[in-house]
């Protein structure tokens, strides 16, 4: 996002963390929600969640796999439905984790030293979730392999003028560059743990993980080196991912996904929902772990400035994909959007619509960024307002195409929603499962924000 | 084998395997381990191939390793009964000892046969496979097929694999031998012989079958006092009667089509069902074979309550009640100054065509036809007779025969006979062959609970059904292509029954049955039909006659003879009675278009079939207007409670555009309850309603809401063009005649070149297909010709609810205009095999790719099921397997699938291939002779089975083929071809033939 300092104000590093705090208490405090023997009930309790959705995803991902995808609800014609939908929108909260960590790396923009940490596990864990549907969904899941080019003895390629090749591409180096950036950052916050734990399992775990990390000024000049090179690798995958699932769609003619304007769209859209699912992470875990003072109010205000913007970006979006069925005069693509208002998913349009346009408007005013309950419930809107949209694109143009004889309405089946469910479980169990076992913030970045560091990076300048 | 070693001792083993058995289970398996701890043994286990058995090998004495060998093997198969606990089935296989001549394995033969519907015959030849019968075409000799092939024939198929049906002789519901059903039948019949036979009954379905005709014959001089009864819910009744009223006798009528310029169909869909519907829709779309050098065709007017593929092609379609068109019939008759009848009434919709319609038929005297419908009554048939009879149309448009039924008799009145003794307590055997009177007579009969006061009753029938239930002996019958018989068509030329298979399970065949009755009571099927017409053609050259007869599937000179009877005086002197509703409404009974009277309940491939029109599966319906469901305020699916002569009837209701207002259209055959597996519990029975007063249609029905909601099967939801008229192209010969061009005006077809990839230079063959809309009557033969070769699965009702039928080629039904009557328009579609195909691009893993000769082919194996190539097809034709849609358990079943056609798993892609098994068949043909595919080898499945010939597929390089021929007619458009596609399918615009006379 190259126009994103025109969003984001120049940061003062002195607002960027709550006053008081040193080197040894910013260690502390973040390393003690791993290193603690107890355990909070709000851990339990989303933990739990997350694991007994996660029963729920692999009994209907049994029952999928014993089957077939007839349980789920798609037909002739909408043969992509929740599945697809799923899959875009997770794929899209992904992309905030990449924004903050990379490109926001890249543009010195410090005040995400504080979020990072969490929101690339949210990518990474994201990434697993929206991973799973074009495996699922598959009329033969097993023979997914043949989706990759691997040399065999048939001497049968895929077939790289499909998107859905270009998709395997794009999502799996998404996956592996996420995974490698996250990973790199966690290298000294592994270490410290395995120096501060006193349980001889976690240290011999955390010793492994850490790969002999010292804090040498080598190990540091090497890590600066890395982690600079692998936000240059993932900065254009913000943009290249989310543009490459679009080509999904607008690669296809079905009115309703044939346009060209749809890379724009979709990868603002994904860091729209991005955003939002990093606040509706943020705002419980740091009153549970009372993190107030790392992520602070203006943690949150930034982040709900992105969304208002990539939101508007997104209605912009909206608004010429109406404009371009009626300018274009083709009848096809004037009856998809004309039955997508007021046909028989009307009524999921124009509420992702409202979740997506006109409630979001609100974060115009700073009384709602400042308030963290507010933006909570204003993050949860936009989340739905995003599934929503995917859906409504993804399942409203299939189901009134071309030909009115084959016209079908998709309706989701308790396995859809069982599966979708499912993998809000999986993302909610490993994202808990990261919490209590590695660091949510990145110490050491985090004390680079303090006016300690920066006095030692004035003198030295 | 250097190091010798220690012989295997089998007597040994064999005793330690016998004390093993002597001991109780655990010492069992002690000994077992003690058995195989010799090395032997150890080395047995281990070693795929043991020691023992390279004693094949030339370094050792031939007969010792042989020897050895054998004791190996014997102790492999005494342990291999100890290792497996279970045992295998023992399979036989069985090589041909001669192989019978013409049989190449791999290689169809065809067989000459004839099915019959309602007794009378429809040619086919059935395709076998190795001895097994999997396909039914038409019999291009026969009269009444003319190659072409219904839906009922090709789903005869299936019948006879039906894993339901009947497969031993029961009594009381136990497994009896035909040897002791015998033996109770000639004891019953002994004791017969001295009544003379007042207690025996026999009850059948309509007979035309001569060779059944003499068997009764016999069975009535043994046993002169034996009655012969016939019941045929839908048969023609009403016709038999009619004609009984013109003529004073029994007389057989049909059409020449041809020969006819002006048709007025008087709620008759002679295009669709009858048993010369193939012959007529032939007939007529040679008349509606517009082309640019002949811009010619007939006019066809329709009077009829619910739209019928008929109605759907009519030139003019006028909605009248069914009891209206009586009145209709009447005051056409009086325009035609034939008759002296009213020329207003209140309905003015019955009089508003009548003097355009009269003048049409006055100016083509001769070429005229007048058809009344089956269902209407006799004076309706009279009318039509004494019309047709007045304008010269008879010997040129219609003919006239002695009856082809052996004994043409009123089957209600013959009904109710049986009924009277039975309920006198007068019978004593009751032989039902074939029919199921408990569940389809008049309902005021209560046959079902009358059957039971026969002694001896037994039922022959495919299935154990409502009757079955009631008889004592249940004898399984033999299907058709098991079975020898002979059967009359329309014009009653005889075809020969001859068997395709040993019958699958103990059935034995009607004739087989009621040889037992005769003297002769052992005599086999083929000897008593062979029997019959060596007596009817007696003379040396017999044999010969008989092959031939056979062979071609029609006895050549059988047709009955032309004649002109006389119409008696009083033949219309009766006026038509009023059918007021009173505020109630009319209750119309019909035979279902897929499953007719309820006979093919238990094929799923009927059952799937959507019904012409209202795209209906697995159900009939409460079929009402929509003002009428305005009026009784319902929707589709709504229930409704049907009140009719004190029986009541709970219905959902399905709102149909272009049916009449206050009529109820109720499709018979459904709410079996033991039909088998696939229909029971289908639907609901409209028999329960319908009376002896009354079989078609009466007023007097009540229909009320009642709560509850009912859920349809149809595979078409969206029936209106509006915005889309492009996607059929209609006009009028009219403004075709003046430029043909504006037929299709509206269609943009991008110049060739449009796309970044280069094009293909087809070499050799380039196939194609063109569909000619005007001769399509929507009849739906080849969605089940297409199901039959292309082993397509049934997926049953839910999962059509959920659109994933399988059918690959579909007949979309549109309508335009106004709602009460609008225009009907019928389009097959199968797979367009696009140049440009948007399928092919999205598939990540090639599993569909465009064949060098423009298939656009479909890799099952390759698929994996991303159903992409779905979402991009805009003409929505791929079918996707959801789940495991084939039927691999199923014994029987596995018999019927068409050995050149893959059957397709779970998780993968379908579509129309243009049957490129028959494409490659052909083209291996040719490769043998030396030459090219010509026109005419190949036919698909779809066209094979069109009656009208509207499907035509070839070879586009061929200069002479029809296809290109057609393509080249200024109606031809593709569908969709705006978004350059470049579809290898296209379709040639319908026209409408309007009487300017004629006001809307």
């Amino acid at each position: 996002m190259p126009d994103e300092p025109q969003v984001v104000e120049p940061p003062e590093p002195k607002q960027l963390i709550a006053p008081g705090y040193t080197f040894g208490s910013v260690t502390d405090q973040i390393a003690t929600v791993v290193l603690t023997g107890r355990t909070p009930v709000f851990w339990l309790a989303c933990f739990s969640v997350g694991l007994a959705l996660l029963f729920l995803f692999l009994y209907a991902v049994a029952l999928l796999l014993a089957k077939g995808v007839g349980i789920w609800g798609i037909r002739v014609p909408v043969m992509w439905g929740f599945a697809i939908t799923n899959f875009v929108w997770w794929i899209g909260i992904g992309h905030a984790g990449t924004l903050i960590s990379a490109i926001l790396l890249l543009l010195n923009q410090r005040w995400r030293n504080s979020i990072n940490r969490f929101a690339e596990a949210m990518t990474l864990f994201a990434v697993a979730c929206a991973g799973m549907f074009p495996l699922l969904h598959l009329g033969r899941p097993w023979l997914f392999y043949w989706l990759f080019p691997y040399p065999n003895t048939m001497n049968v390629q895929p077939q790289f003028r499909s998107p859905l090749v270009w998709d395997v591409f794009a999502v799996s180096t998404y996956a592996t560059v996420s995974f490698l950036f996250w990973f790199v950052g966690l290298l000294p916050d592994l270490a410290t743990l395995r120096d501060r734990t006193l349980n001889r399992f976690a240290r011999f775990a955390y010793g492994i993980l850490a790969m002999g990390w010292r804090g040498s000024a080598r190990h540091w000049s090497i890590y600066e080196t890395a982690s600079l090179l692998l936000a240059g690798l993932a900065t254009p995958l913000v943009l290249s991912v989310h543009t490459v699932v679009s080509f999904d769609f607008t690669i296809a003619i079905v009115p309703g996904w044939h346009s060209t304007f749809f890379p724009p769209y979709f990868v603002a859209g994904a860091i729209y929902s991005g955003f939002a699912m990093v606040l509706a992470l943020a705002i419980p875990l740091r009153a549970v772990y009372g993190l107030q003072g790392l992520i602070t109010d203006k943690h949150l205000d930034n982040s709900a400035k992105v969304m208002l913007a990539t939101g508007l970006i997104v209605a912009y979006a909206y608004i010429l994909e109406t404009f371009t069925a009626w300018y274009s005069g083709n009848v096809y693509e004037g009856a998809a959007i004309w039955n997508r208002m007021t046909g028989p998913y009307a009524p999921a349009y124009w509420m992702l619509i409202s979740c997506n346009i006109i409630l979001p408007q609100a974060l115009w005013f700073k009384s709602i960024r400042s308030r963290p309950v507010l933006l909570f419930i204003w993050s949860m809107i936009v989340l739905t307002g995003m599934w929503l949209e995917r859906y409504v694109i993804i399942v409203s143009s299939l189901a009134q195409d071309f030909l009115t004889s084959s016209w079908s309405i998709f309706v989701p089946t308790r396995w859809d929603w069982a599966t979708y469910f499912g993998t809000i479980g999986l993302f909610l169990f490993l994202f808990f499962a990261f919490i209590r076992l590695l660091p949510m913030i990145s110490i050491f970045e985090v004390r680079t924000l303090l006016p300690q560091a920066k006095v030692e990076e004035e003198v030295q300048g | 084998m250097s190091d010798s070693p220690k012989k295997l001792d089998l007597a040994e083993v064999r005793e330690s395997l016998a004390k093993a058995a002597r001991g109780s289970g655990r010492e069992y398996w002690r000994s077992l381990e003690h058995l195989a701890a010799t090395p032997e043994f150890e080395e047995l286990l281990e070693r795929e191939f043991p020691r023992q058995a390279i004693g094949w090998s030339e370094d050792e004495d031939r007969a010792q390793g042989r020897r050895n060998f054998l004791k190996l093997m014997g102790a492999s198969l005494a342990l291999g009964g100890l290792a497996a606990c279970t045992r295998q089935p023992t399979e036989y296989i069985m090589p041909y000892i001669r192989q019978p001549e013409e049989l190449v394995l791999g290689k169809p033969l065809f067989f000459a046969t004839a099915t019959t519907l309602n007794g009378v015959a429809h040619g086919v030849l059935a395709e076998s496979h190795e001895g097994r019968p999997t396909k039914i075409e038409g019999n291009p000799e026969h009269p009444a097929t003319l190659g072409a092939c219904d839906s009922f024939s090709q789903a005869s198929v299936l019948g006879l694999y039906d894993p339901d049906r009947a497969a031993t002789v029961t009594q009381g519901g136990e497994i009896r031998s035909w040897a002791a059903f015998f033996d109770a039948l000639r004891s019953a019949l002994a004791e017969q012989k001295l009544k003379n036979g007042a207690g025996l009954r026999i009850l059948t379905e309509t007979v035309t079958s001569p060779t059944m005709a003499s068997q009764v014959a016999a069975i009535q001089k043994l046993y002169p006092g034996v009655k012969w009864h016939q019941w045929e819910p839908a048969g023609p009744h009403s016709a038999r009667a009619g004609a009984k009223q013109a003529f004073g006798q029994f007389v057989n009528t049909y059409y020449d089509l041809s020969n006819a310029q002006v048709v007025v169909a008087l709620d008759s869909d002679f295009l669709a069902s009858g048993p010369a519907s193939l012959r007529y829709a032939r007939q007529f779309s040679m008349r509606r074979r517009v082309t640019d050098a002949n811009p010619q065709m007939n006019r066809l007017y329709v009077v009829e309550p619910m739209p019928t593929p008929t109605g759907a092609k009519a030139d003019h379609r006028l909605a009248l009640r069914a009891g209206d068109i009586e009145e209709f019939a009447w005051a056409l008759a009086t325009g035609l100054g034939v008759a002296q009848g009213p020329k207003q009434g209140e309905n003015g919709d019955i009089y508003k065509w009548i003097g355009a319609i009269a003048r049409d038929l006055q100016r083509n005297k001769g070429a005229g036809l007048v058809i009344a419908g089956e269902q209407q009554p006799p004076l309706v048939h009279a009318l039509a007779h004494v019309m047709n009879a007045d304008m010269g149309n008879v010997g040129k448009t219609v003919f006239y025969s002695d009856p082809i039924e052996a004994n043409p008799v009123d089957q209600l009145a013959s009904l109710q006979d049986l009924l009277n003794d039975l309920n006198a307590g007068a019978v004593d055997v009751l032989l039902i062959l074939g029919g199921n009177p408990a569940f389809n007579a008049p309902v005021d009969f209560g046959m079902a609970s009358a059957i039971p006061k026969a002694r001896l009753r037994a039922h022959l029938s495919l299935y154990n059904d409502e009757t079955s239930a009631l008889c004592e002996w249940h004898l399984p019958e033999a299907h058709y292509l098991e079975s020898w018989g002979d059967a009359r068509t329309f014009d009653g030329t005889v075809s020969i029954q001859q068997p395709l298979i040993e019958p699958l399970y103990e059935g034995r065949s009607a004739i087989q049955v009621l040889q037992m009755l005769t003297e002769s009571p052992e005599t086999g099927g083929y000897a008593v039909v062979k029997g019959y017409w060596a007596a009817q053609h007696p003379g040396a050259d017999f044999e010969s006659w008989w092959r031939l007869a056979v062979h071609d599937g029609v006895i050549a000179g059988t047709a009955l003879p032309a004649k002109t009877p006389a119409i008696q005086g009083a033949a219309i002197s009766q006026r038509p009675a009023s059918h007021r509703l009173g505020g109630k409404l009319e209750a119309i009974f019909r035979p279902d278009p897929t499953i007719y009277d309820g006979r093919f309940a238990n094929n799923g491939w009927l059952q799937e079939l959507p019904k012409p029109i209202t795209k209906l599966t697995w159900d009939n319906a409460a079929i009402i207007s929509p003002a009428t469901a305005h009026r009784l305020g319902v929707e589709s699916g709504d229930m409704l409670r049907l009140n009719y002569e004190g029986n009541s009837l709970n219905a959902p209701a399905w709102v149909q555009p272009g049916h009449i207002d206050g009529a109820v259209t109720l499709h018979l055959g459904y709410g079996r309850t033991r039909s088998g597996r696939v229909g029971n519990g289908m639907g609901f029975n409209p028999y329960g309603l319908r009376g002896s007063k009354a079989l078609w249609h009466d007023t007097g029905l009540e229909a009320v809401k009642i709560p509850g909601q009912y859920v349809f099967a149809s595979t078409q939801m969206d029936h209106v063009l509006d915005t889309r008229r492009h996607i059929i192209q209609s006009g009028t010969l009219e403004e075709y005649k003046k430029n043909p061009l504006s037929i299709i005006e509206g269609i943009e077809t991008p110049e060739p070149g449009m796309t970044l990839y280069p094009p293909w230079k087809y070499e050799g063959y380039a196939w194609g297909m063109a569909i000619d809309l005007n001769a399509c009557t929507g009849c739906s033969a080849c969605v089940t010709a297409c199901v039959a070769e292309n082993n397509i699965a049934v997926v049953g009702k839910d999962q059509v609810r959920r659109s994933r039928i399988m059918h690959w080629i579909r007949v979309d039904t549109y309508y335009n205009g106004a709602i009460n009557n609008p225009d009907i328009y019928n389009q097959p579609v199968p797979c367009m095999q696009c140049e440009n195909a948007p399928c092919e691009l999205v598939c990540p893993v090639q599993a569909t790719n465009h064949s060098s000769e423009g298939l656009n082919d479909m890799v099952y194996n390759r698929c994996v099921g991303t159903r992409y190539c779905s979402n991009n097809c805009p003409y929505k034709v791929r079918r996707f397997n959801f789940y495991l849609f084939s039927d691999y358990e199923t014994p029987s079943l596995k018999l019927l699938h068409n050995p050149d056609v893959t059957v397709r798993s779970r998780g993968v892609m379908e579509k129309c291939t243009y049957c490129v098994q028959r494409i490659n068949y052909a083209k291996i043909e040719a490769e043998k002779q030396g030459r090219l595919v010509q026109e005419g080898d190949i036919q698909t499945s779809c066209q094979a089975a069109c009656p009208t010939e509207a499907i035509v597929f070839g070879n586009l390089n061929d200069p002479n083929s029809r296809v290109l021929k057609m393509k080249a007619e200024k109606r031809n458009y593709g569908l969709l071809a705006d978004l350059n596609t470049r579809p290898r399918t296209t379709y040639l615009a319908t026209l409408r033939n309007p009487n300017p006379e004629v006001e809307g």
